[in-house]
């Protein structure tokens, strides 16, 4: 699979690590009403689609950028990727 | 009809004229007191032992392919009980017993090839580790034995022993562990189930629940509405999808993992044999080919079909065990798609949903697991008690904090 690096262009994907899924990236409120339930929520349930799928995966062997790369689970053909970075901040506004 | 060698002969000398289908194939009934959802192995299991041990009832199982077309043919066919913790071996072992008197129970030739499992040590440390493995195995009644350096040469000499990283200094051996023939298995449970009285209904994908004042009553299929006293959910690759329908997240992730198998050779390994420093083990068919796997490719998936880095990683492992491996051409590969739960552990309980029971998250673990399972979710289903080998599987055991962490690395979907 080649990953399309919005910053590097096609990377291998051997280069990343892969954690799981895009909602990884909001993590609950530790201090607000029901935190428990939504940590676990948070730590253990996926949704787990057959189908596209919006990933985070970590580029270890090469810029230590973390993406969010869109992929399709049926196929593995890979529909996009952008920096997390960039995900985290349009989603703070 | 009752498979025997007097049987065998008698349709050799009368050109085999003899032979019937191993099971019928029902259309679906209107209702039925219980429906096992998925006819792989462990629903198969469940099934035949819920219908032969638990009670007389209308059983069904519905598949969306045919009978046994998931990961109960595409595993690499071990069977094994040497884990840790106290979730989880008890429960192996109960399996295990299982396997050795399950040609017998279900008068079918399942292959159980009791060959014995070698796991090597490599350091100091990981032989004080499987010395504790060893001696959890040993309170649960399983057999397990320390091997130095010279006896793993005598069972293995073609190892390399003296690899300049990963010198072999031993191993832990399990005598009664081997290997079976999958599909004989899938094949032995649903002729037994079919025997007592099961339909068992292929091409009959589920595509809902009926759930009225939460409490299942039946499943909408591709072949109608069918009406159950109770669902039994066993479909492990594809658990989050099923659940979604009855409005459920599952503490799951689908991963796909790949096995291979080589040219078919003499016989050259005694049983099963794993590296201690990398992922990778290894047995061989009774066909000869050499039969051998390692990680899953690391990703979500539910395509059954894995990439290149994986089976480059995997030969790696097999070169680092024993070079000579190097030398066989690799015939097949192929991958599964296994449900990985965040833990490592497999569930088998009731849901909130009232008369819907889950059978999930098998990991890499489910074929040795198959006769076990399908006992402990029959009990489970028929008294609506759980069995005692499975009391800490539970599906709330996650929010509760009781998680079965046989690798002791927390909340990930890639472990074994």
């Amino acid at each position: 699979m080649l990953i399309p690096h919005p910053l590097l262009g096609p990377r291998d994907a051997q280069e990343f690590t892969y954690l799981g899924d895009a909602s990884l990236l909001n993590r609950p409120d530790g201090m607000a009403e029901g935190a428990l339930a939504a940590f676990c929520d948070y730590v253990y349930l996926r949704d787990n689609p057959a189908g596209v799928h919006r990933e985070l995966w970590f580029h270890e062997q090469g810029d230590r950028s973390w993406l969010v790369v869109t992929r399709n689970t049926v196929t593995h053909e890979i529909l996009g990727a952008e920096l997390a970075r960039d995900v985290a901040l349009r989603r703070q506004k | 009809m009752r498979f025997s060698g007097f049987r065998v002969i008698a349709e050799a000398l009368t050109g085999h004229k003899g032979w019937k289908p191993l099971w019928r194939n029902p259309d679906p009934q209107p209702a039925y007191d219980y429906v096992i959802v998925g006819g792989g192995g462990h629903g198969l299991a469940t099934a035949y032992y819920l219908a032969k041990t638990f009670r007389k009832a209308r059983i069904a199982v519905l598949e969306k392919g045919w009978l046994g077309s998931g990961n109960i043919g595409r595993n690499t066919t071990i069977i094994r009980s040497n884990y840790l913790l106290p979730g989880n071996e008890p429960f192996y072992e109960f399996s295990m017993k299982l396997w050795e008197g399950l040609e017998q129970e279900f008068n079918f030739n399942a292959m159980v090839s009791q060959r014995g499992i070698l796991n090597l040590i490599h350091t100091d440390g990981q032989r004080d580790a499987y010395r504790r493995r060893g001696n959890a195995m040993l309170l649960a009644g399983a057999d397990a034995e320390l091997l130095n350096r010279d006896q793993v040469r005598e069972m293995a000499p073609f190892l390399n022993f003296d690899n300049a990283r990963f010198p072999i200094k031993g191993g832990l051996v399990q005598r009664r562990a081997g290997t079976a023939r999958h599909d004989g298995v899938a094949w032995g449970y649903a002729r037994g189930a079919d025997l007592h009285g099961v339909d068992l209904i292929q091409n009959c994908e589920v595509t809902g629940f009926r759930i009225e004042n939460g409490r299942v009553l039946g499943v909408e299929t591709s072949r109608g509405y069918i009406g159950a006293g109770k669902v039994g959910v066993a479909v492990a690759g594809n658990s989050s999808r099923v659940m979604a329908m009855a409005g459920m997240r599952l503490p799951i992730e689908n991963h796909v993992l790949q096995a291979f198998v080589s040219e078919g050779l003499k016989p050259l390994i005694p049983g099963v044999i794993t590296f201690g420093a990398g992922h990778f083990y290894v047995s061989q068919s009774d066909k000869g080919g050499l039969v051998f796997g390692g990680d899953i490719d690391g990703y979500n998936s539910y395509a059954q079909r894995g990439n290149l880095p994986v089976i480059e990683d995997v030969a790696e492992g097999g070169m680092a065990l024993m070079p000579m491996i190097g030398r066989a051409r690799l015939l097949r590969a192929w991958g599964g798609i296994m449900d990985m739960s965040m833990d490592g552990t497999p569930i088998i309980d009731k849901t909130p949903v009232g008369g819907l029971y889950l059978n999930a998250g098998w990991c890499y673990g489910g074929f040795k697991a198959t006769p076990a399972s399908g006992y402990a979710f029959a009990h489970l289903l028929a008294t609506g008690q759980t069995h005692d080998t499975t009391r800490f599987m539970r599906l709330d055991r996650f929010e509760r904090g009781y998680v079965i962490d046989e690798k002791g690395m927390g909340a990930q979907p890639n472990l074994h």
